[in-house]
């Protein structure tokens, strides 16, 4: 079984919510919808306060060409444009929906008939996807245009479909490959037409075998597609170590990205959205989010419509449960806790996890006895213990020599150190600086205007 | 809403593998040893074993509170690893007060004084038993013979010793003898098997990795048959030494349960190897050109004192670069 080349870890895999098919949560109220909600500049509000929207109207707009447009998800008047209290708690701009009815922009087919033939240039495929805003729905919120315009010089070999899913807890990816396999393999072609390439493989990690059989049947009427099982190790599903299990190729330390070494990634519920957005002209304002944690009542993976407030999904599976709680926007192994439930589902937002009792709170640090097991975790090759301390002296110097700008924050060192060290909170800080030093650096060097 | 919301950064979620769970693995790792150990010399093992845990741990105890005023550090079951270890050193002779001293200097100098756990560059246990070997080495090298358990028997020669001073020629000890330790020496050192087994619990429970111990052993393996062959071995010979190099005396315990402790080996797989292979060198040249008939201790010793500067220049292959 194909996987990474070094390191990595096994936590428990608690897939509560595998076996739960997904259900259509009743459309909210009232959204709020972060202009940022994905890597790039923010996008521009193209409506304000007392407004009437339609659901799947553009509402906000790409702020450049690294951004993203967002649609409205559901039909309503906009009752403000301003600051709100994201999950975090910190005021961000977002534009606030109050629903009436559902009517619908038009264009848009919503019928669930399939389409497979899809005759676009590449060109206009990527000016669909580009106008549906499409960003990576595994998490990290990258704007699939960009990643389908392959710079000159660069050349696409293979796309690979991250259907992996390693984050503990999490199933939207696996129920969407189960439940909408075909519009996944016909999004795969497009995808392969947008990037002139003639090999994509979906690499499905080996907890799920009926997903990894039901797209193996379904392939072969498709050229060109592989469906690939992996060996159950987190970070399966990093970018990096996905196109390395796969092609063998590693990716170089950063700057450089996939497609120096021909490869571009893209998650599986992502490759829905292009399927929808270029054969149904269909917007990304809905997604299917897993509801999770041991002590709910009802863990499930509902479609949602942007902007709906987390609290929603949480009463919708069985309500918080008693005592102290940790809500976390994502899975346990790189999600963001939650202080406010009000805050919306994003286009990134893959799970919420709740944890409760125990295992809501940090266990006490000890200190560090060399044990060495962080070394041997990191799938990047780095010395967390080592660049932990050096992040707590601030020596900079020595984290840039040590490469720490390659850690890609997977946690795998903090989930494997015995004696509980916040290895990663001191290496986020210490990558963050380094970074900044880089930047500063390569603006100090380029040409004065 | 009555709930109390907790946050922290990523990751959220933990091993199961405790700082306190690995060290009682390895105490664990350590029982069958000391079954044998107390079938071949009677039950004084058992005590001298239980005053060297205590020791370790009341020193442990009393330096932590009154020296250093941190928090209670026997939780993390590392003073009972070092008093198992410690003992498993010593002779099944030994007086009381020796493993009093022994314990102190382990757990006082050799790892307090460095700050404790994971500070300490020399592994305690060993320190301890090395001060023991030169402060008072008639006490520490008269060995009981494992007659029948019967503690009062003559003292014997270990099997090191013996080759050492040939008296008997490595041919001549069993290797069954060595496998189930019918023969004198330290406490933990005398049974093979009983290590060999301890060896495969803490690799299934993952608290070490087989790099250290392995290529410590086919160091010294290898080495012993490059040295019979020179000196024109033949036939069983060249076999039978490098076998029995590596089950006699301190190695199986050394190679498994002291070189392999974590502050005091290299932090990568790569620096492991090498650090092993220095533990495997020293201790054939000790034993077979130096002054004692065993040189795993001293062996590991000297490479604990590389590791600072195998960990400098040793790093693990980064993802990405060639």
């Amino acid at each position: 079984m194909k996987t990474f080349p070094i390191g990595g870890v096994h936590p428990s895999e608690n897939k509560l919510s595998g076996a739960k098919p997904i259900e259509v949560l009743p459309l909210p109220d009232v959204v709020t919808i972060p202009l940022s909600q994905h890597i790039g500049a923010p996008a521009v509000a193209k409506v304000a306060k007392g407004d009437k929207v339609l659901t799947g109207q553009l509402i906000a707009e790409a702020g450049s060409f690294m951004s993203a447009n967002i649609h409205s998800p559901i039909s309503g008047t906009v009752t403000s444009v301003d600051l709100v209290p994201n999950g975090q708690g910190l005021r961000q701009p977002m534009i606030t929906i109050k629903r009436e009815g559902d009517e619908w922009a038009e264009g848009i087919d919503r019928s669930e008939t399939l389409v497979r033939e899809c005759d676009l240039p590449a060109q206009e495929i990527i000016a669909r996807i580009k106008a549906a805003g499409i960003v990576g729905m595994g998490g990290a919120t990258f704007p699939a245009h960009v990643k389908l315009s392959v710079p000159p010089g660069k050349k696409a070999e293979v796309l690979i479909i991250n259907g992996v899913e390693c984050e503990p807890y999490l199933t939207s990816d696996h129920r969407m490959m189960l439940e909408h396999g075909e519009e996944i393999l016909v999004g795969v072609t497009i995808l392969m037409k947008a990037l002139g390439v003639q090999r994509a493989v979906i690499g499905i990690e080996n907890n799920k075998p009926d997903a990894i059989a039901h797209l193996k049947g379904l392939a072969g009427r498709y050229a060109g597609i592989e469906v690939m099982p992996l060996k159950v190790q987190y970070p399966q599903g990093g970018e990096k170590q996905l196109i390395a299990a796969v092609t063998g190729r590693q990716v170089p330390p950063p700057p450089a990205l996939p497609i120096d070494v021909g490869a571009v990634v893209c998650n599986a519920s992502t490759t829905y959205a292009v399927y929808r957005a270029v054969q149904k002209n269909m917007p990304l304002i809905e997604r299917v989010v897993t509801i999770t944690g041991k002590r709910l009542t009802a863990p499930k993976n509902l479609l949602t419509r942007m902007g709906t407030p987390v609290l929603t999904l949480i009463v919708a599976a069985g309500g918080l449960p008693e005592g102290d709680v940790k809500v976390i926007n994502g899975g346990p192994m790189m999600g963001r806790a939650m202080v406010n439930l009000d805050s919306p589902v994003t286009k990134g937002c893959s799970g919420i996890t709740v944890m409760s009792g125990r295992d809501a709170v940090r266990n006490e640090a000890g200190s560090c006895i060399k044990c060495a097991k962080c070394v041997a975790a990191c799938p990047m090759g780095l010395e967390p213990y080592y660049l932990s301390k050096m992040a707590r002296r601030k020596n900079w110097e020595v984290l840039e020599e040590q490469m720490i700008t390659s850690c890609i924050e997977c946690g795998c060192c903090q989930f494997s150190c015995p004696s509980y060290l916040p290895l990663l909170d001191f290496i986020r800080l210490g990558k963050q600086a380094v970074m900044g030093i880089i930047r500063a650096r390569a603006a100090a060097a380029a040409p004065k205007k | 809403m009555a709930n109390k919301f907790i946050v922290s950064p990523a990751p959220h979620v933990q091993s199961a593998q405790s700082t306190a769970r690995i060290m009682r693995d390895v105490v664990i790792a350590l029982i069958p040893a000391l079954i044998v150990s107390t079938v071949v010399f009677g039950a004084n093992v058992l005590w001298i074993t239980a005053l060297s845990v205590f020791c370790c741990m009341l020193f442990e105890y009393l330096i932590q509170r009154f020296l250093c005023e941190g928090a209670n550090t026997l939780p993390n079951f590392s003073a009972v690893v070092t008093g198992v270890l410690l003992a498993f050193n010593l002779p099944a002779s030994i007086p009381w007060w020796i493993v009093v001293i022994g314990a102190f200097v382990a757990i006082a100098v050799a790892k307090m004084t460095f700050g404790g756990l994971g500070k300490n560059p020399f592994n305690p246990a060993l320190v301890g038993r090395v001060f023991l070997l030169i402060a008072y080495p008639v006490q520490m090298t008269s060995f009981p013979m494992p007659a029948n358990g019967s503690f009062d028997a003559l003292s014997g020669a270990t099997a090191l010793a013996a080759v050492k001073h040939k008296l008997a020629a490595a041919d001549a000890v069993g290797v069954q003898d060595l496998l189930l330790g019918n023969m004198p020496g330290s406490l933990g050192e005398v049974a093979a098997a009983a290590l060999l087994l301890g060896f495969v619990y803490l690799l299934w429970r993952k608290v070490i990795t087989w790099h250290i111990p392995v290529t410590i052993l086919a160091t010294m393996a290898v080495f012993a048959f490059v040295v019979a062959l020179s000196r024109g071995d033949e036939g069983a010979m060249l076999w039978q030494f490098p076998l029995f190099h590596v089950l006699a005396g301190g190695a199986l315990l050394g190679a498994i349960f002291m070189a392999t402790d974590y502050s005091t080996s290299p932090m990568t797989v790569k620096g492991g190897v090498i650090f092993a292979v220095g533990i495997g060198v020293i201790t054939m040249c000790i034993r077979l050109w130096g002054a004692y008939p065993e040189g795993m201790s001293f062996a590991i010793l000297v490479m604990n004192a590389v590791v600072p500067l195998i960990n400098k220049y040793v790093k693990p292959k980064r993802f990405g670069l060639k």
